[in-house]
């Protein structure tokens, strides 16, 4: 006859041999998942090493350009009329623009959209390494003469090669510019001076 | 090729040092076109092209620029380093992956030496590697490399005993511990190879190896010695130059060794896997170098596959699922052969 006792030492026994099984299940079943998954994975990577490769070989291969895109600045200086715009608008100041009012006896013609220009433009300096591509100096500009080109590859060796001078003058014609304007400056003033003089005597 | 050396130099000497370089001849190449392979194989698997312009086809020259690189560079040792133990580290290390090619059967005709203990010299010659890594790891006085060196050790010792049990598995059926003895016995069709032989058994033998191989090279997903991620760069992290380069040529040829000694054992070494159909001497080595190459490419694979263990998974791998399983193959095998014979 079995004792009430040794009923639970044996169903005791039966759990503890129960869970066992079940840890040896688990520990078998664990080698099987951790084969099976490094199995998956590799299959995973053999089919990528069949699938086309997604790099662009950049100096070789080019990925066009948005149409929008925002690189080099370039300054068509035919049409520049010096206004300062473009400069005024830099949030980093990198536009540079000096300029010298012309004589009236001197065209110095029309651009395409038909403004009249006025001012010698004698300085036109971007500084490239300084300029951000915000693109902000392009909308004011009344001649749309500046514009963001898609060239992106314009390093350079030396810093001050990255300040791009579009001023077309050379500095005899800017120096020759600067004496006719002060000599007209000069010969106004005293026409204006000898215009002061005269009415005097009948006041 | 032993004789035949001798009786055209006539010189013991010279023919001897001679046979010693020939796997030296095979090494080099093959350490710095295996890497090239396995950028190559990294990136496919990434969906790169990796190296593509040095040498012009599919950069093919980058890793012989990148070895000129190496040689130029200045060989620096840390002040604080201790500079004997420094400098020997990776000769160590080459030693002793290099001495391992010594009774490794490239063909039937070309093997370093054929001793009758070839086996169990390449487990005991390569497992002179751990010293070279632990000198290495101590002397360069960095916390780094000294705990990759740890790891390294750790790992290695653990993961010796699965390696030895299941190449005994395959010494206990053929009686022998002679390499190119193994070789013969695999011989015919490729069935006739061991992995095949008394299934499972000893198709789990060469699982076993082939995992805990991976660990002795300390290739990823074992790489925790090296673990890029956590230890700068492991045991070499204080090396440049050609000391570092040594150490990278001890690794391929570490990797080439496990794989040969795999291909060796478990896939019939130099035998062709269509009976007598392409085999000889030359083609003994064409499908021992084949099969080795195609080990190294499951490791380079396994490695683009699988994420690091960490140091306490690693453990439970070696000794509580490789050893066991190994010790029931030993077990088993000897049953199967005493019930058979």
């Amino acid at each position: 006859m079995h004792s009430a006792e040794g009923e639970v030492v044996r169903r005791r026994l039966l759990r503890k041999k129960n869970l066992d099984l079940k840890f040896m299940g688990q520990y078998f079943k664990d080698i099987w998942e951790g084969i099976w998954t490094v199995l998956v994975g590799m299959k995973i990577t053999w089919s990528h090493l069949f699938t086309p490769a997604v790099t662009i070989q950049y100096p070789d291969v080019k990925l066009k350009l948005p149409e929008r895109a925002r690189n080099r600045l370039y300054v068509n200086m035919d049409d520049c009329i010096g206004c300062d715009q473009c400069s005024m608008a830099c949030p980093v100041d990198c536009i540079t623009i000096e300029t010298l009012k012309s004589t009236p006896d001197v065209d110095l013609g029309l651009t395409s959209v038909g403004t009249k220009k006025r001012l010698y433009v004698t300085r036109f300096d971007i500084d490239i390494a300084k300029c951000c591509y915000c693109g902000l100096c392009v909308p004011p500009c009344p001649t749309e003469c500046i514009k963001m080109t898609d060239v992106y590859e314009f390093s350079e060796y030396e810093r001050n090669n990255l300040i791009y001078k579009y001023a077309t003058m050379t500095p005899a014609e800017i120096d020759a510019a600067k004496a006719k304007l002060l000599a007209y400056e000069k010969a106004e003033a005293e026409k204006k001076a000898a215009k002061h003089v005269a009415p005097q005597p009948n006041s | 090729m032993k004789e035949f050396l001798i009786n055209l130099l006539q010189n013991d000497i010279l023919a001897y040092a001679l046979m010693a370089f020939v796997p030296l001849a095979w090494i080099v190449p093959f350490a710095l076109f295996a890497v090239w392979w396995e950028r190559k194989i990294s990136a496919h698997m990434q969906d790169r092209l990796g190296p593509m312009r040095t040498g012009g086809w599919h950069g093919w020259a980058q890793t012989i620029a990148d070895i000129l690189k190496l040689i130029q560079k200045e060989d620096i040792i840390p002040s604080a380093a201790d500079r004997l133990l420094f400098t020997l580290a990776p000769f160590v290390v080459f030693v002793g992956s290099y001495a391992a090619f010594a009774a490794i059967p490239f063909s039937a005709a070309y093997i370093g030496s054929e001793v009758n203990v070839g086996l169990f010299y390449v487990i005991s010659i390569s497992s002179l590697v751990v010293i070279g890594l632990l000198m290495a790891g101590w002397a360069s006085n960095n916390k780094w490399s000294l705990f990759g060196a740890m790891r390294s050790a750790a790992q290695i010792v653990s993961y010796e005993i699965p390696i030895a049990l299941a190449l005994l598995a395959v010494v206990m059926v053929v009686g022998s511990f002679d390499l190119q003895e193994i070789n013969r016995a695999q011989s015919g069709f490729f069935w006739n190879w061991f992995v095949f032989q008394k299934f499972p058994l000893l198709f789990l033998a060469a699982i076993i190896y082939f995992v805990a191989s991976l660990a002795e090279v300390n290739r990823t997903p074992f790489d925790i010695p090296e673990a890029e991620s956590e230890l700068v760069a492991g045991y070499h992290t204080e090396y440049g130059g050609m000391k570092f380069a040594l150490f990278f040529l001890a690794e391929y040829a570490n990797m080439f060794a496990v794989s040969a000694i795999a291909s060796t054992v478990f896939f019939g070494g130099w035998n062709s896997p269509f009976g007598d159909f392409l085999s000889g001497p030359w083609w003994g080595a064409f499908w021992f170098i084949s099969k080795g190459m195609t080990f190294i490419f499951v490791h380079m694979w396994l490695r683009w596959t699988l994420p690091r263990l960490r140091v306490d998974q690693l453990m439970y791998v070696g000794w509580k699922v490789l050893i066991p399983f190994s010790f029931v193959i030993v077990i088993g095998i000897g049953f199967w052969l005493m019930v058979v014979r």
